[in-house]
């Protein structure tokens, strides 16, 4: 094998410093609207700071910046080195970087000034949508052309859960953006009424299952073994969830149109598919936590792998809640209510957020040979951040269980109990909660950023070995 | 639906589920030439990654083997296949409607006591008033405030300023047909100047500070362009929403600048009709109860 053969290490470091960076960017604008959904003269009654503009650009900033940056990173990372080869081009792996900062960065300019397809979690508006899809190309020119000129003979499962990801991302996003320009900043969506609703929460609910599922279930088979030092627990489970997750995910879209002017038929397939999705998703819970069968020990000495394993808990609750919350009994409850705001948190805070904050950490030796300044502050990240979460979804599932109550109460001459006014009177202390949970994981990210600063303020104990290594 | 969508969603819908079926049924058989339980299959990436082969866990399976089995049975029952409506026939139109219904059985003849009564009778029985409140801070708060002390552009219902009449009939008209208060823009026929003129003029007529000199210019213009709907003496006509503009009382705000907005482009009112959504008996309630607030305690 070529003895000269290095690994590309650059975008990776890039990539790895920007999740940290646009976390707390992103969660400290989230912050920010929760403080203002508490007390609304937050917005200091200035147009760009409005909760209106604001929650859009949380939203982008900690799933495609916070997130996106995590899934670049890991898997340009994880590609070469379960290929043992190479990215195939460092100049289309530059482009990604600057491609993707470019897209972040014109998302926070033009979200607070108002500028929006108004399409959930597809707000940027053409230009911009035309930029990422030409950086999604190159992404996944890179990816896949890594993957061909591969050294080892099979496929490492964390790629082709990052393999899905980047093909079905590609098209969930093409579909749903398929828009008409009427100016530089402005565009109407091609579909009518009901299909514009359809499409978007196909596009919405898959955005869920692969970019924030199957990409950081990518992560998971990366990062548990190498940090636990074990083999996955079962290879056939691995193949088994993967192509039942991949399949069943594309239908569960209508799980978020019930009772709305989706047709019937519609909405019970998006119900019954997201049922049925409970199993495969927790295969990939399965195949996480039992790959520390026999090394549970190291949970005691290794925070790193503790916010790993805590995330798969996370992600094994909120995908037993969802197929739940995806019945139309229930819905017809959670529907509309903060409960569905703390179940998306509790995948995102609990999953991504922590599976993502621990594949850093995970990165750091690596990638820039140092030991860390503090593995004490690791810890008190894992506390502080697992304490928001609980706090958060806490807050959220009383605060969405009781207005789901609160609005269905009927008198006994048939009029409502409570106005829509009493309702969010009542929600307002457990709002303060949440934005206490938030805050607290604000924190866990500045004590991150404080920890890595330090870190790489080190000198490297030996020259960074980018050498590939042999199977 | 057409009969191609019919197929092709059932054969999608069909042969996904039973795709599942024969996945989960096929990979839990075991195979010769394989990797035993407890040892890896052999592969290895990064140095130190590898793979164990156990067996799918059996809980797990059969978690699988159950929302298979429901997703079968639902689908027979309810409709999900195509143009099929499922065995029972339901549909969420039938279920609203039924649910409806029902609440029309038990709620209806609670109301239909109350619309037999005069409204000045049910204004002062504090029985149904709070069955009243309970309609107005469900259907109207949102617009004209819990207190029923309006906003800009939606009026007042608690003083004695009615644009559209404050008595019972009138209020519970307003309730179930709605009312369009529409006064027209007059830019274009005024111009500057004389918008500025008829501005300061109609603010003379509240006694509100104004420039008498262009008040004077504006009155020629009034008597000409406003008197049809506001009279001319300035009060008003309730029987077109036309308001008063003599009471010091201002639904979209009574400085000069407004004022001349106002004139300039016109104002739109809505009050949308609640009839088709209330219907006739709890609007009675409603319009009591808005009666009774401005009614003297």
């Amino acid at each position: 094998m070529d003895s000269q053969l290095t690994y590309n290490y650059k975008v990776i470091r890039q990539f790895t410093i920007m999740t940290v960076v646009w976390g707390i960017v992103g969660m400290t604008v989230g912050v920010l609207i929760a403080a203002q959904l508490a007390w609304p003269a937050l917005n200091f009654d200035l147009p760009w700071l409005t909760y209106s503009r604001l929650r859009p650009l949380h939203t982008n900033a900690v799933i495609f910046a916070f997130g996106g940056c995590a899934l670049f990173a890991t898997s340009l990372y994880v590609v070469q080195r379960t290929c043992q080869t190479r990215l195939i081009s460092d100049k289309l792996a530059a482009f990604v970087f600057w491609g993707w900062t470019a897209v972040i960065l014109l998302a926070a300019i033009t979200l607070p000034l108002g500028i929006t397809s108004s399409k959930e979690y597809a707000e940027l508006e053409w230009p911009i949508d035309l930029l990422i899809t030409v950086v999604w190309v190159a992404y996944a020119i890179l990816f896949f052309g890594t993957i061909m000129k591969r050294r080892t003979p099979h496929i490492y499962v964390a790629n082709w859960f990052y393999g899905a990801f980047i093909l079905t991302v590609a098209v969930l996003h093409v579909v749903n953006s398929a828009e008409l320009p009427v100016s530089l900043w402005k565009s109407y969506s091609v579909y009518p009424g009901a299909i514009d609703a359809m499409v978007q929460w196909w596009y919405g609910h898959n955005a869920v299952g692969f970019f924030l599922t199957a990409g950081f279930l990518g992560i998971m088979y990366y990062f548990v073994p190498k940090q636990a030092e074990r083999p996955i627990y079962s290879y056939r489970l691995s193949v088994v969830h993967f192509w039942a997750l991949i399949s069943l995910y594309m239908w569960a879209g209508p799980h978020h149109l019930h009772y709305t002017a989706l047709p019937n038929w519609a909405q019970s397939i998006g119900m019954v598919f997201s049922l049925m999705l409970l199993a495969p998703s927790w295969g990939g819970m399965i195949n996480g936590v039992m790959t520390l069968s026999g090394a549970w020990h190291k949970l005691r000495s290794d925070p790193i792998l503790r916010f790993m394993i805590v995330s798969l808990s996370f992600y094994g609750m909120s995908t037993f809640e969802g197929p739940m919350m995806s019945i139309k009994t229930v819905n017809a409850l959670s529907h509309y209510t903060d409960w569905t705001i703390g179940h998306v948190h509790s995948g995102a805070l609990g999953w991504v957020g922590l599976i993502s904050i621990g594949a850093v950490y995970a990165l750091i030796k690596p990638l820039f040979n140092r030991e860390f300044y503090s593995v004490k502050l690791i810890e008190v990240h894992f506390w502080v951040a697992t304490i928001g979460i609980v706090l958060y979804i806490a807050a959220m599932w009383i605060a969405g269980v009781m207005q789901g109550l609160m609005w269905r109460a009927v008198n006994s001459d048939g009029t409502l109990t409570y106005s829509f006014v009493e309702s969010l009177e009542a929600t307002h202390p457990y709002y303060v909660v949440r934005l206490l949970g938030g805050a607290l994981f604000l924190l866990g990210m500045f004590v991150m950023a404080w920890n890595l600063y330090k870190t790489l303020g080190r000198s490297a104990e030996t020259v960074p070995s980018t050498a590939a290594q042999t199977a | 639906m057409s009969s191609g969508m019919h197929w092709w969603i059932v054969l999608l819908v069909v042969g996904n589920t039973l795709g599942m079926w024969w996945l989960i049924w096929w990979a839990s058989r075991p195979r010769a030439g394989e990797a035993a339980t407890g040892d890896v299959t052999g592969h290895t990436w990064d140095g130190d990654l590898q793979e164990y082969n156990n067996p799918l866990p059996r809980w797990w399976l059969w978690l699988f083997y159950i929302t298979i089995g429901f997703t079968a049975i639902y689908l027979a029952v309810y409709p999900g296949l195509g143009k099929f409506r499922g065995l029972f026939g339901w549909s969420q139109e039938g279920q609203y409607e039924t649910e409806v219904d029902r609440a029309d059985d038990t709620y209806g003849p609670i109301f239909a006591s109350y619309a037999g009564q005069d409204i000045e009778a049910l204004a002062k029985d504090p029985e149904a008033l709070q069955v009243g409140q309970r309609l107005f801070v469900t259907y109207c708060a949102q617009c004209h405030g819990s207190d029923a002390k309006g906003a800009r552009g939606f009026p007042n219902l608690t003083d004695a300023v009615w644009n559209w009449g404050g008595t019972p009939e009138a209020i519970k008209t307003s309730i179930l047909q709605g009312r369009m208060g529409v006064m027209p823009p007059f830019g274009p026929v005024l111009g500057e100047e004389g918008t500025e003129n008829v501005a300061n003029y109609v603010l003379s007529l509240s006694g509100r500070e104004s420039d008498a000199t262009k008040a004077a210019a504006g009155k020629a213009l009034f008597d000409t362009q406003c008197v049809a709907c506001h009279m001319p003496d300035g009060t008003g006509n309730q029987a077109l929403g036309a308001p008063n503009l003599t009471d010091d009382d201002w639904l979209y705000g009574g400085s000069l600048q407004t004022v001349m907005a106002t004139l300039t482009g016109g104002r739109n009112g809505q009050m949308p009709a609640h009839q088709q959504f209330l219907g006739d008996d709890k609007s009675h309630v409603l319009a009591a109860y808005v009666y009774s607030l401005s009614q003297p305690k």
